[in-house]
């Protein structure tokens, strides 16, 4: 019993990794940018929700209606203003600058918040439990958290399979200039998708800043997670980073019921034994290499 | 009326310069040829039309408006569509998607993705299959029903016969008559001489990134375009 409880925290605790995994496969899917800096925006997003939690006095979930936009529009200024330059030139470029964007960010949560570990508080949610039977519980808001990864990841699903935007990403996706000759405006396309990514992220970022606690250097570990997630899960595959999450969540938990110690070696194990046996991810989606 | 203008139209690839000072304009409803040899410029030519390379402001005008410079996206919403060399279709996408994100636009016309499966049913068939599981003629004509779903007011269309067996070119050329039909002005790039000379109003042999030679094909001799393809 004690093993299925693991197991079951894991699969929910997957649900978060997928929040956070998301936002990061879309952009490298749309346009091959690896975002460094997306586990600090996270973070950052978190920030934003404290200080909207003490200035609007609101919980942190009802804060996420000022968040998500925030985010939103920084993505968007950030992809328009920096990050478009850098497309069409290999993935250095853009690794280096949002590497350095993932300092910055920390120092200046740094600067501003001081290193202490902060937490949302959204009032009682966080400690209520649902019985399974049999014994088992599971908490109400790892519960919450992942109804909320399938329904965003459904929505996502719907918007890139069957929308003009959704189709606009694909064709960006596949060739960028025949793109243009249709009339999309990829600049605009890939400031829409980063404001996607970073929308996302915010929403994972203050579901983190409920569940535990972070300071200004909480993000690399997030990356480090929603990496693990997307290359588990393959590319190019919405349902496989969510199957990636959950099963990067269940080796943390059942690692972690080994020994306290153990849950984030196992999930990097895990992590690795599919690197090894299967490098292209477990439920990738077959599609032409160029 | 002059649809497009053409004016000392001058283009680059890096320090390699493609085009020379060309000008030439294109009445409305006129279909347009443009014949040479490998390397004469008439790829650059179309791309630097269709906003898919940097020209000069004044060098291209659309209904007497300069357009030159102006991003390919942009000139799409003003209905000039280039139809790529390679077809160049969507592998992500289906058939129909791939219909469906040349109409991303939602300029007003004629052409539906009913329409366009009317004017080639083997599509119809397939519509819901990859777009790269077409053979190459079934994938020019989704190519160029991708170019119509823009509703274009001039369509580019490059190296349309390019590795197609004859049965398929002609079946194109009488597509392109159908869409000429509906009003719409069309230059086309081609090697394959006789063919496009057959539905062209007018020709423009391009040489060395300069036009060498231009009139109605029924005036000029096959001595006066051999000699202009080819250097004499």
């Amino acid at each position: 019993m004690v093993w299925v409880d693991a197991a079951v925290q894991g699969v929910l605790l997957g649900g978060l990794y997928a929040l956070f995994a998301t936002g990061l496969s879309l952009i490298f899917g749309v346009m091959r940018l690896v975002n460094l800096a997306h586990g600090d925006f996270s973070i950052l997003a978190a920030f934003v929700a404290v200080v909207t939690v003490q200035t609007l006095d609101v919980n942190p979930l009802t804060a996420l209606v000022v968040v998500v936009p925030i985010m939103g529009t920084v993505g968007y200024g950030l992809q328009r203003l920096a990050l478009n330059r850098l497309l069409g030139r290999g993935i250095l470029p853009a690794v280096l600058v949002t590497f350095g964007l993932s300092i910055v960010i920390q120092n200046g949560l740094l600067e501003i918040f001081s290193a202490d570990s902060r937490r949302l508080n959204p009032g009682g949610i966080e400690t209520a439990s649902v019985p399974l039977g049999g014994g088992l519980a599971v908490g109400a808001f790892p519960l919450l958290t992942f109804a909320l990864a399938v329904v965003l990841l459904i929505a996502l699903q719907l918007v890139i399979g069957r929308s003009p935007i959704g189709r606009a990403f694909r064709a960006a996706s596949d060739d960028g200039a025949t793109a243009a000759l249709m009339g999309i405006d990829t600049g605009r396309l890939y400031g829409l998708a980063m404001a996607l990514s970073l929308a996302i992220v915010a929403v994972a970022g203050v579901f983190l800043g409920i569940r535990t606690t972070f300071t200004f250097s909480s993000g690399p570990d997030r990356l480090l997670f929603a990496f693990e997630a997307v290359i588990i899960g393959g590319l190019g595959s919405l349902w496989g980073t969510l199957a990636g999450g959950v099963i990067l969540g269940v080796a943390q938990t059942v690692g972690a019921r080994l020994s306290p110690g153990w849950g984030v070696l196992t999930g990097h194990l895990v992590f690795l034994a599919v690197l090894l046996l299967r490098p292209s991810g477990l439920f990738a989606r077959s599609r032409r290499v160029d | 009326m002059t649809l497009l203008g053409v004016q000392n139209l001058s283009a680059f690839y890096g320090d390699f310069q493609a085009l020379f000072d060309v000008s030439l304009g294109v009445t409305e409803g006129q279909t347009v040829a443009v014949i040479g040899a490998n390397g004469a410029g008439k790829t650059t030519f179309l791309r630097a039309v269709a906003g898919a390379l940097p020209v000069a402001r004044g060098a291209v005008t659309l209904a007497g408006r300069a357009v030159g410079g102006e991003p390919a996206h942009a000139l799409v919403e003003q209905g000039i569509v280039l139809v790529p060399e390679g077809r160049k279709i969507f592998p992500s996408l289906s058939v129909e998607e791939n219909l469906q994100v040349g109409a991303y636009r939602k300029r007003r016309g004629p052409w539906t993705v009913e329409r366009v499966y009317r004017l080639f049913p083997a599509l119809a068939a397939r519509r819901h299959q990859p777009g790269t599981n077409l053979s190459g003629g079934e994938q020019q004509m989704l190519a160029i029903g991708r170019g119509l779903m823009a509703n274009p007011r001039l369509l580019l269309v490059d190296e349309i016969s390019l590795g197609l067996a004859p049965v398929v070119v002609k079946a194109l050329y009488d597509v392109l008559a159908s869409v000429k039909h509906e009003g719409t002005t069309l230059i086309v790039v081609e090697q394959d001489v006789s063919q496009v000379l057959a539905v062209a109003e007018h020709v423009y042999c391009f040489r060395k990134g300069a036009v060498a030679l231009e009139g109605e094909p029924a005036r000029l001799t096959r001595e006066q375009i051999s000699a202009a393809y080819f250097g004499a």
